[in-house]
């Protein structure tokens, strides 16, 4: 059985509580120690006397406030031990009852992993929660050079604050999908803290520029990836160059199965490169598009010479895609005309996105590096462009008729309507009115 | 036994049977005074042309609408797209619908103004009312009936105010829906409403409002009792020029139908969150807002429940106008009248303004 010495004979905590449960036997035993320990609940002499000091003192228990630990009812013996219902300081901060003060940052890995590694314990809390977050740091670069005696490394407080920790749901959070890559980048962009360790500290600026960051700030995209997406987050660790493609397949499942086919996958796994990266960046992945393939910011012209057949496959490749791209742009903009014009063409834009549909498999078959993989998609897409383009003109001509129709449909009114005045005129010319007395 | 002089032929057949000649007599005899407002006359009989095309192009769309959650949607956009001339068909019903309420207003707001709701036309000035309130019918149920989004949630909207009156609001609330909520069932009750009891009631009515007119014959303004008025023949001189303003009429409605066809929209998903900016039809917009500017509680009352309630005693004055527009000693209060129009056109044209533009 796991035992607990930060809490043990502390009636109060959860996790005391819940030791305490195991053990009772009688119910007059729970009613007594109920009614003796519901006034110890309250008792907390480490938040009263702090509470009533300054700066860096006062500062904690401030910040406790609003941590999650507070909240499931922990207390700042928890952790540093001492014993919390005495009021003498001497007492309360007795090494005999277990006080550590402050905790060195090499420990604190520890002292964490002592509540959060511990199952059953943490099934009382959140019972989904994951327990190896410990074992997973210890694989991690930052563990293994905490393990070697190097305490500048990040621990769990760098990341998720010291007694301000929030839920990771929680966007005041460090940790919070949009607020880690910053979190992260307190360290990693510190071209004086990474001097140590002789690794680039760009990496955030490039981040920013990327289109996951885009997705993620601009586009509020919580599944987009950060930092820890790629690197993970208790086990961070760069991912090897052999195992680039897997990250990234983890999300772009289709563009990694279609780049595992290419010729270009044992080619750039012999080379020693970064599959992926080699054509798209890590941190700064930009937004793709048709001029990656042919044109002046060809990614391909690095590897293939001008007139290379690489670089004539690339060049057809790219018309493929733009001859669609197009081709489902100006089907879009007759459509637009012809709703704006009040027509009924939303059967047409509903198709359309078959068209773009298309674009996105032709888009994804190109990574497969054949330019036979993009002729079905890229032929499928042009179809379905020239159907709706095709159902976007007749809608336009029809609302062209209808004015036709109007314009011919006004003309007779008015000459009906001018017939009846002109036989008005000729009725009244010979009956003119007559005067009587008004009625009511 | 009485005996009779018929024309030989068949209009004699016809007269002996139908007494036609009678009809003939009554039309040669029916007059409308000339004065300087005699051009309102014609709104009513523009409202009365306007229900007709709503009525046949109601029989039109009926071959092909179907009224279910699964279906309406996608029968209107057949309609629209596949039938031969079914977006005119329905952009004239959509429009005609909206003309027709509008020239209704037009026709109450003139029979107030040349005071024509007096003694002896009380019923008239009733009936009338009673026929705008289903014309208002008419647009509240046909508004749900192609069931997209906007006309979904419309109709959420206005079944929830319905559920704010006191004692039975709820019960009224769920008559209407057919259920808790909007769905399927609300729409086949609409639709029975919109085409079998709304048609029926109205036809009536229509029946005895137009009795009526005939009955007591056309109003002159008050302005002109006791002076000598020119009267023109109602027919065919009158009906000529009635015949014209329908051809106007028609003008505009062809003309409205072709260049700006009534959207159908996004098909409705219950599921899916309201769309912002959701409001009612431009004739139900002054009292929507209206419920809108009132706080959420007055004192101790709901504001909504106060807000109906003032409607309520709106109405209830309006509906009386002929009788409390009368003093005792029988003579017309037209300068109360004429400010109390005045001040209910001036509110229903600032609120809907407000309305559509806030």
């Amino acid at each position: 059985m796991t035992h607990y010495p930060l809490i043990v004979g502390q009636a109060s905590t959860p996790a005391a509580g819940l030791q305490t449960r195991s053990s009772l036997r009688s119910l007059p035993l729970l009613a007594c120690l109920f009614l003796f320990a519901s006034p110890l609940a309250a008792k907390d002499s480490c938040i009263d006397c702090h509470s009533n000091m300054d700066g860096a003192l006062k500062a904690p228990v401030t910040a406790y406030a609003n941590d999650i630990h507070a909240r499931h009812g922990f207390s700042c013996a928890d952790c540093h031990g001492g014993d919390r219902r005495a009021d003498d300081p001497e007492a309360a901060m007795s090494r005999a009852q277990g006080f550590k003060g402050q905790i060195s940052r090499a420990a604190v890995p520890a002292l964490c992993a002592h509540c959060h590694s511990d199952a059953a314990l943490m099934h009382r809390f959140k019972p989904q929660q994951r327990v190896d977050q410990l074992a997973l740091y210890l694989t991690s670069v930052h563990g293994k050079r905490l393990a070697a005696g190097d305490t500048a490394v990040a621990n769990c407080v760098d990341c998720h604050g010291v007694h301000n920790i929030r839920e990771v749901k929680d966007p005041l959070s460090p940790v919070y999908p949009m607020k880690l890559p910053e979190t992260c980048a307190r360290c990693h962009a510190d071209a004086a803290h990474m001097a140590t360790y002789k690794i680039p500290t760009n990496q955030f600026a490039e981040y920013r520029t990327s289109v996951h960051w885009e997705a993620l700030s601009k586009g509020g995209d919580m599944s987009a990836p950060n930092c820890a997406s790629c690197h993970g987050n208790h086990g961070a660790a760069p991912p090897q160059v052999a195992s680039v493609a897997e990250v990234c397949g983890a999300c772009h499942v289709l563009f990694e199965e279609m780049y595992d086919k290419s010729p270009h996958q044992p080619v750039f796994a012999a080379m020693g490169g970064g599959g992926c990266t080699i054509c798209h960046s890590n941190h700064g992945v930009r937004k793709p598009d048709i001029q990656m393939l042919a044109g002046a910011g060809s990614v391909c012209a690095q590897c293939h010479e001008a007139n290379s057949a690489g670089a004539a496959a690339a060049a057809r490749m790219a018309g493929m895609l733009a001859k669609l791209d197009t081709a489902l742009n100006q089907s879009d903009a007759v459509l637009a005309r012809a709703r704006n014009s009040g027509m009924e063409v939303s059967e047409p834009i509903l198709r359309q996105m078959q068209g773009r549909e298309a674009l996105v498999k032709a888009r994804v078959a190109m990574h497969a590096f054949q330019v036979a993989a993009l002729a079905k998609p890229v032929q499928e897409g042009l179809a379905v462009a020239a159907d709706t383009r095709r159902a976007g003109e007749k809608a336009l001509q029809d609302r062209d008729s209808r004015r036709v129709g109007l314009a011919l449909s006004l003309v007779t009114i008015l000459i009906t309507m001018a017939g009846l005045w002109m036989a008005i005129r000729s009725l009244e010319s010979k009956a003119p009115a007559v005067p009587k007395p008004a009625g009511r | 036994m009485e005996s009779a002089t018929h024309p030989a032929g068949l209009a004699g057949w016809l007269d002996e049977r139908l007494g036609l000649s009678a009809l003939r007599e009554f039309a040669a005899h029916k007059t409308v005074p000339l004065h300087s407002a005699t051009a309102w006359y014609y709104f009513g009989g523009i409202t009365l042309f306007l229900f007709t095309i709503q009525v046949l192009t109601g029989v039109l769309l009926l071959l092909y609408y179907r009224p279910s959650p699964t279906e309406a949607y996608e029968s209107v956009q057949f309609i629209m797209t596949r039938v031969q001339f079914g977006w005119l068909v329905r952009s004239i019903h959509s429009w005609s619908a909206n003309l027709m309420i509008f020239t209704a207003f037009i026709h109450m707001f003139s029979v107030v103004f040349l005071h024509s709701y007096r003694r002896p036309r009380e019923i008239t000035w009733l009936s009338g009312l009673v026929l705008l309130g289903l014309a208002l019918g008419f647009g509240f149920s046909g508004y749900l009936l192609p069931w997209n989004k906007v006309s979904y949630f419309a109709t959420k909207v206005g079944t929830d105010m319905a559920a704010s009156v006191p004692v039975a609001g709820h019960q009224v609330a769920r008559f209407l829906r057919g259920g808790a909520d909007v769905g399927g069932a609300t729409l086949t009750r609409f639709f029975g409403f919109h085409v079998a009891v709304l048609p029926g009631l109205t036809t009536l009515l229509l029946v005895v409002h137009l009795g009526l007119v005939q009955r007591h014959g056309m109003s002159s303004p008050p302005w002109s009792d006791g002076k000598q008025l020119a009267q023109m023949r109602f027919f065919p001189n009158f009906f000529l020029r009635e015949l014209m303003a329908w051809y106007a009429a028609l003008a505009v409605l062809g003309s409205l139908a072709a260049l700006f066809p009534w959207e159908l929209g996004e098909k409705a998903d219950p599921f899916a969150p309201a769309p912002a900016g959701i409001r009612p039809e431009w004739y139900f917009l002054a009292p929507f807002y209206t419920l809108k500017l009132i706080p959420s509680h007055v004192w101790r009352v709901e504001g909504e429940l106060l807000g109906l309630m003032g409607f309520a005693l709106l109405a209830a004055w309006w509906v009386l106008l002929p009788f409390w527009a009368t003093n005792s000693h029988g003579t017309v209060r037209t300068r109360w009248v004429t400010g109390a129009g005045v001040a209910l056109l001036a509110y229903l044209v600032t609120f809907s303004l407000l309305g559509y533009f806030r």
